[in-house]
């Protein structure tokens, strides 16, 4: 059977499997369809992906059927799980990573009749490909606003996940917040190599900590770096990737080092998607969206900060909700003295997305 | 009273039936395993063991990805057996695949975009080197310094892992890709694919080099004063030496057609179904050889049959999780089973079990 076939008999056996649902303005029913880098119950980056499928089946109830793979491999495992989902039935595909970037624009061109929804990669080849991420940058203003005002060291430390554009603007953003409202401040990053290893992330935090840092700032997913700063008083972080709530107090009863946290939000998207393909509007589209459509959360502002700075905390994350305030604005010079941005000019997207350098005052390379 | 009494040698019989067992046992204690999750149990078997091969909707598509899943392990696997026979124990085929995979890849990369089929024929020789290369450093350090191979090749898979990453980020990095890690897609690039060689089959290179070293390893083991030399030395090492046999050369040889062959793997894999040097390019098959080789009874034909079940439950696997939501954990569990199984059952066909009443009453 040559694919042609293959692919005109899959096509069948969709068709009869939903009994006839789609049409040229919309369906009656969808089926969803997610593939998860890690485990759902990791505690961060899938579980907040998890989540989302859950309130797409509370938004539409009998009009979705969802499904779901998780801790499938970056590689060539990807292809195949994407394409038995294909042949499953699925009528839209979110792959949660980016690893799976090429994996999801070739099985996409197989299947031109299935939607396909990468996130955080930059490859839309086919007109059923829409790519999705969230402006974290947003959140890791207010973090670093929350973390400039109360490290008493002046030492922050941040955990890199990579040196990829998304970090390095992590990086600047919490840099550039931090320093505003503490001109001391200076940042140490170690370079994780990893999204998720609770192991490498606890060695990272003991390490900075041992350096005399006391707010530590994780890029990225497990609860290690929190757990690790727990065991030292007057260490403080913040929740990554989920709200991580369960550090806000300490067994023993005081409180715990998580005095916030940037929770990735996807459900707003995934109903918005899921919505538009039973409507019938579903077209390709390239999502960036950040606190003001609700997919980045700052997370409860606990007691250990100060009223005053939650207060200045809440207003920064208002002023960039309602678009009167950009975390990059000018004047703004890059680390080598450069200039980058002139007084009042806000960064481009296109900017952001390329960003390979730290911003002036931030010392030390980022690894090539 | 049972007891157990060792066979004056191996049962023939039991040698072949313990893997049918095992699968049997697994089979059993899976499915109740699925039940106490709350899942049918009959169809979760159904699902791993004949969805894959035979279900109208996926069958078509999964039946020649067992080859591309098996393809790998097997070629691994023979490699691995070999010295395995001889009680050269090399652990590290994972590091020796990543090796290939990045040696493969460079020197089709240096070349990039040039247009010329002999890109990818210069690529498998590059592969090859690469993983033989790293199969040499436990093999000299063995014979010169006379340390542990199984420490050594384990270790460097955690090297390899990390000259992986950097090479992901640095080196090879894809100048087009944004500065995300990652190297260019080498099966989009005609002059590197490992493309399927006959449509809807699943054939690609890696999985006719697998059949090929099945082939020449059973021809070895049969008929060559090598696989004999092999063979005796795992199984009485001083009358090896009597008979001649180098245990250094051996140690060489092993190491170095194990970490070739698992180099020659990486470097299909990254040509073809994996299509990029990226940082979580290796996903287990080194380690997963060592159970297929076991599993095969280190015999080629065993093997082929071993990579085929292995590659059957990962597929069968990833259906069970999309069809039934069944838990990855689960599957790896089962997974599991089947190794506990084999190695448990293992025990009959060296020895025989007594059930006898207490002595002096019979």
């Amino acid at each position: 059977m040559n694919r042609r076939t293959l692919l005109a008999t899959a096509a069948l056996g969709l068709g009869l499997g939903l009994g006839g649902a789609a049409s040229a303005q919309g369906m009656d029913k969808v089926k969803a369809c997610f593939v998860y880098v890690g485990p759902v119950g990791d505690g961060g980056w899938t579980y907040q992906h998890h989540q989302g499928l859950l309130a797409v089946e509370a938004e539409f109830g009998d009009r979705v059927e969802t499904a779901y793979q998780e801790s499938v491999p970056e590689g060539a495992d990807a292809e195949r799980v994407l394409t038995q989902m294909a042949l499953s039935g699925c009528n839209i595909i979110f792959t949660t990573s980016f690893g799976y970037m090429d994996a999801t624009n070739n099985v996409a061109a197989k299947f031109p009749d299935i939607k396909f929804e990468h996130a955080t990669g930059y490859k839309r080849e086919h007109p059923n490909v829409s790519i999705y991420n969230a402006r974290f940058y947003e959140g890791r203003a207010v973090t670093g606003l929350i973390a400039g005002h109360m490290t008493k060291s002046n030492k922050i430390g941040y955990i890199g996940s990579f040196p990829i554009p998304e970090v390095v603007q992590g990086i600047n953003a919490t840099y550039l917040h931090a320093k505003k409202v503490n001109p001391d401040v200076s940042i140490s990053v170690v370079w994780a190599y990893t999204w998720f290893d609770p192991a490498k992330e606890a060695d990272a935090a003991k390490a900075l900590i041992e350096q005399g840092v006391d707010v530590i700032v994780q890029h990225t997913d497990s609860t290690a770096p929190l757990a690790e700063a727990a065991k030292t008083p007057g260490v403080i972080g913040f929740g990554q990737a989920s709200d991580m709530s369960e550090y806000k107090t300490n067994p023993d009863g005081t409180p715990g080092p998580r005095v916030s946290s940037i929770i990735d939000e996807w459900s707003p998207y995934y109903i918005k998607r899921v919505g538009a393909l039973l409507d019938g509007t579903w077209e390709s589209i390239d999502s960036w969206e950040g606190i003001a459509a609700g997919e980045v959360v700052i997370g409860e502002i606990t007691e250990a900060v100060p009223a005053e700075v939650k207060a200045e905390a809440e207003a920064l994350r208002d002023a960039i909700a309602d678009g009167s305030y950009h975390p990059f604005t000018g004047p703004l010079n890059k680390q080598d003295g450069s200039a980058w941005l002139a007084e009042g000019e806000t960064a481009s997207d296109g900017d952001l997305l390329g960003m390979k350098f730290y911003v002036e005052g931030i010392s030390g390379d980022i690894p090539n | 009273m049972i007891r157990l009494e060792k066979r004056p040698s191996p049962s023939r019989f039991w040698q072949v039936a313990t893997p049918v067992l095992a699968v049997i046992l697994t089979m059993i204690a899976g499915g109740i395993m699925f039940a106490l999750l709350g899942k049918d149990p009959v169809a979760a078997i159904r699902t791993i063991f004949w969805d894959p091969l035979f279900h109208p909707q996926f069958a078509d598509y999964s039946r020649p990805q067992l080859l591309v899943k098996a393809g790998p392990l097997i070629l691994i696997a023979v490699g691995l057996s070999l010295g395995f026979r001889a009680g050269i124990w090399n652990i590290g085929a994972e590091g020796q695949y990543i090796m290939g995979a990045i040696c493969g890849a460079a020197a089709g990369l240096a070349l990039y975009p040039a247009d010329s089929r002999l890109i990818f024929p210069l690529m498998v020789i590059a592969g090859g080197l690469g993983g033989w290369a790293w199969g040499m450093i436990p093999a000299i350090l063995k014979t010169r310094f006379n340390t542990n191979e199984i420490l050594v090749s384990l270790l460097l898979v955690y090297v390899a892992q990390s000259l992986l990453a950097s090479m992901a980020l640095g080196r090879l990095r894809n100048p087009e890709g944004g500065g995300f890690p990652g190297s260019r897609n080498l099966s989009r690039w005609e002059s590197s694919a490992n493309p399927e060689l006959i449509a809807g089959t699943g054939m690609h290179w890696g999985v006719v080099a697998a059949f090929i070293a099945v082939i020449a390893a059973y021809i070895l083991l049969q008929r060559h004063i090598l696989g004999f030399q092999i063979k005796l030395a795992g199984q009485a090492p001083r009358a090896a030496r009597f008979a001649g046999v180098n245990p250094a050369r051996l140690v060489v040889l092993c190491l170095g057609i194990s970490g070739m062959l698992a180099g020659l793997a990486g470097l299909f894999e990254v040509t073809g179904p994996a299509g990029q040097i990226s940082i979580d390019f290796n996903s287990g098959y080194g380690f997963t050889a060592i159970i297929v080789a076991f599993l095969g009874r280190l015999n080629p034909l065993g093997i082929l049959l071993a990579g085929l079940l292995m590659a059957l439950t990962y597929i069968g696997g990833e259906l069970a999780q999309l069809m039934l939501g069944l838990p990855a954990a689960a599957i790896q569990a089962f997974q599991g089973m089947l190794l506990f199984f084999l190695l448990a059952v293992d025990l009959l066909s060296n020895y025989r079990i007594r059930i006898a009443g207490p002595a002096g009453v019979a």
